[in-house]
């Protein structure tokens, strides 16, 4: 199977390929998968290069969400007096979110930049693009497993026990890739053109993290504005992140929860067209 | 087995270029302010309008390639000869589907693997193991592929000591060595190469031409891009030229490097024109030079009794008044003069946004025979210079007019000492008898 380049078989299982002018190309998503090597490697070498040259390493990974969720933790639960959901302690339901926005914070980013990244492969080689950006969320989540081993430290500190729900993180974790990827894909594609949406990124990253609830639970939003809030897909992400590890302590505010499906969902639809839209003139204005 | 591997159809590619219009002009706060409000107001207009957008005030549509049709056969190596700008490289894009043709189309048979640089994606923390490993994959190698190769590739490169060392600290002999061979293992159905071996010493350039060589025998058909022909003619039976981004002329590599040569030789005389990759950001762009004679016909062999007219195009992106396009004049290594625009225009004369073309005119009855070399020079007057080449740019040749001596066939330095022959007028003031 993998040899498809043996000499033996030139000439039997040849593909012939037409290169025409806005030619959709039929085999884009089964070349996906033909190319899964190269997703793999290209993963696994911003995994590699990603904390190379640095003196505490992979520590950036754990030191950034720890910092956060203590300060978080001091001004929403101490001073500010947030009550936390249920019985769950404060710093576990600021970490709890925080994991999931540092995933999302770190794939949004990574991704966006990721073909300004890859400029001299894009102008060089062929492959199906779709790889670059979705290779990023690899680095993402590795960072994101390492801030997990803290959260089951912090788990067994409080003495915390999560309930059945656990066993349905990794679809929540799923979402919020899928969540970051949306947005990734389509500033990525816009970034090759107007390097403007490179600045936006770090604001949006920024400004989302005091707007998704964080450093706050969304129970104590108005409940006539729930609705309105889950317009930011990570709310439902979230929400659904602390419904899975702090167990019955945080209801999942169903209406909500799809309203943010529906937009994570939007928005992927929105990325993937657009990014296949412009993707043959990537080499171009790259 | 005569079936063709790659047949292109009318290919052609148009770039859209903008130009920005003068800033140079603009001389207030305000209007700079007016420009960029402008500008800000079209982009967004473009962007609503799902236009492209282009930076610039003036588009200019430039086909690198154009009604380019072609058929290759299975199993024969191609050679793609052109000069700089000519369209090569925008063909191999095309062929490896990096980039999309505007028109046409192009039908390939198999595989296709590019060899556009040596190295692509090489990353300079990894090790030469890693690396291997990643560039291979990129190049369209499976890891089973790699695998089986790696040892092979490893004496290939000749680096097997370095093996676990950051690419970073390699030399850049030992990096190209590494990325050359990770290329030379490739064993698609049809390779597309373009100069690649321009890199390396010319012991390693041997031993990769000679793996090439062994691509063929096997069968694999491959194209390749390079500017020496002495490669090309061993690697190649076949060869295309293209020439402005048209395909002029296909046939036996022989036939076609020799037609090569024959456009190099005609227009290397009359004509000067520049290599795409100048410094975007100067303020002018020498394009073009020419020689002419007084028919406006490009020529390069002039009698002595002719005017000489050099016409030079020029691009000013940002018009300066203290721009100064000139050139030096040589002979036998000897400047005879400099002469520059300002020398009979007023300053600041050149400073229209866009193309410019000044015309030169070296008068008859001034120099002597020989061949003539011309440097051309731009710059901002005592700023900067722009364009200062060393090498000359245009060759012309003026030979004797015997029709205007009753006593020489030729001017010698043994008749007629001196750098110039002026035809200088002489009078008879007085005769007695």
């Amino acid at each position: 199977m993998t040899n498809t380049l043996n000499k033996s078989t030139i000439g039997a299982s040849e593909a012939i390929l037409v290169i025409e002018p806005g030619r959709t190309e039929k085999n884009y998503w089964s070349d996906l998968w033909r190319y899964r090597e190269l997703f793999v490697i290209l993963a696994w070498r911003d995994v590699s290069v990603r904390y190379k040259q640095t003196i505490i390493g992979i520590l950036w990974a754990v030191i950034r969400p720890l910092l956060t969720m203590v300060v978080f933790t001091v001004i929403f639960g101490r001073i500010a007096k947030l009550p936390s959901d249920g019985q769950a302690p404060y710093a576990l339901l600021v970490f709890a979110a925080m994991l999931p926005w540092t995933l999302f914070a770190n794939a949004l980013s990574e991704s966006s930049n990721s073909l300004i990244n890859n400029a001299n492969l894009i102008g060089k080689v062929y492959f199906p693009r779709l790889i670059i950006p979705t290779a990023t969320l690899v680095t993402a989540f590795i960072d994101f497993l390492i801030s997990f081993v803290i959260l089951l430290g912090m788990m067994l500190w409080y003495k915390f026990i999560p309930g059945w729900q656990f066993l349905y993180l990794p679809g929540f974790i799923l979402l919020a890739l899928l969540a970051s990827l949306g947005p990734g894909l389509w500033i990525t594609a816009l970034n090759v053109k107007y390097r403007d949406f490179r600045y936006v990124i770090p604001f949006v990253v920024q400004f989302g993290l005091y707007v998704s609830p964080v450093g706050f639970s969304s129970n104590v939003i108005p409940e006539q504005w729930r609705l309105l809030y889950s317009l930011n897909p990570m709310v439902g992400v979230i929400d659904g992140f602390r419904w899975c590890l702090l167990g019955g302590n945080s209801p999942l505010y169903l209406p909500g929860f799809l309203l943010s499906l529906g937009i994570i969902a939007a928005f992927l639809y929105l990325g993937v067209t657009h990014f296949r839209k412009t993707e043959k003139t990537f080499a171009d204005l790259i | 087995m005569s079936d063709t591997v790659i047949k292109a159809e009318n290919l052609g590619k148009r770039y859209t270029i903008g130009h920005q219009r003068g800033r140079g002009d603009q001389t207030t706060f305000r209007e700079v302010l007016v420009q960029n409000a402008r500008n800000l107001w079209n982009k967004s207009r473009d962007l609503v309008a799902g236009r492209p957008v282009i930076v610039g005030d003036t588009l200019e549509e430039v086909w690198a390639l154009k009604d380019v049709s072609f058929e290759i056969k299975r199993g024969e190596a191609v050679g793609i000869i052109g000069r700089n700008g000519a369209g090569k490289s925008t063909l191999l894009k095309i062929l490896s589907r990096i980039t999309e043709p505007t028109e046409g189309r192009v039908t390939i048979r198999g595989r296709v693997a590019s060899l556009l640089e040596v190295g692509t994606g090489f990353h300079s923390e990894l090790t030469g193991r890693e690396n291997i490993y990643l560039n291979g994959t990129i190049l369209g190698m499976t890891r089973t592929e790699i695998k089986k190769k790696f040892d092979e590739i490893v004496a290939f490169s000749e680096v097997e000591r370095y093996l676990d060392t950051p690419v970073k600290r390699y030399s850049s002999g030992m990096y190209v060595r590494l990325a050359f061979a990770v290329a030379a293992h490739l064993e698609p159905e049809i390779l597309v190469v373009d100069e690649v071996l321009a890199v390396g010493d010319a012991e390693f350039q041997k031993k990769c031409l000679g793996k090439m060589g062994d691509v063929t025998q096997e069968g694999r058909t491959v194209l390749f891009v390079s500017h020496n022909m002495g490669a090309v003619s061993t690697l190649c039976s076949s060869a295309i030229l293209l020439n402005s981004g048209r395909l002029t002329r296909q046939g036996t590599t022989q036939q076609v490097i020799d037609e090569y040569e024959r456009l190099e030789a005609l227009e290397v005389r009359s004509e000067w024109t520049a290599p795409y990759n100048d410094d975007a950001e100067a303020e002018a762009h020498l394009k073009k030079i020419e020689i002419l004679d007084c028919f406006d016909q490009k020529r390069h062999i002039f009698k002595s009794s002719e005017p000489i007219f050099i016409k030079f195009t020029i691009d000013i992106d940002k018009p300066n008044k203290n721009l100064k396009i000139g050139f030096d004049l040589t002979r036998n290594g000897l400047i005879l003069f400099r002469s520059e625009q300002t020398d009979s225009l007023p300053p600041g004369s050149l400073i229209k946004k866009g193309t410019n073309i000044l015309v030169c005119r070296i008068p008859p009855d001034i120099l002597r025979e020989g061949d003539y070399f011309l440097r051309p020079m731009v710059s901002i007057h005592m700023v900067h210079w722009i364009q200062n080449d060393i090498a000359p740019a245009v060759l012309f040749t003026v030979r004797f007019d015997a029709s205007r001596s009753s006593y020489h066939m030729s001017i010698t330095e043994s008749n007629h000492p001196g750098i110039i022959f002026p035809q200088l007028i002489w009078t008879v003031e007085l005769t007695t008898s």
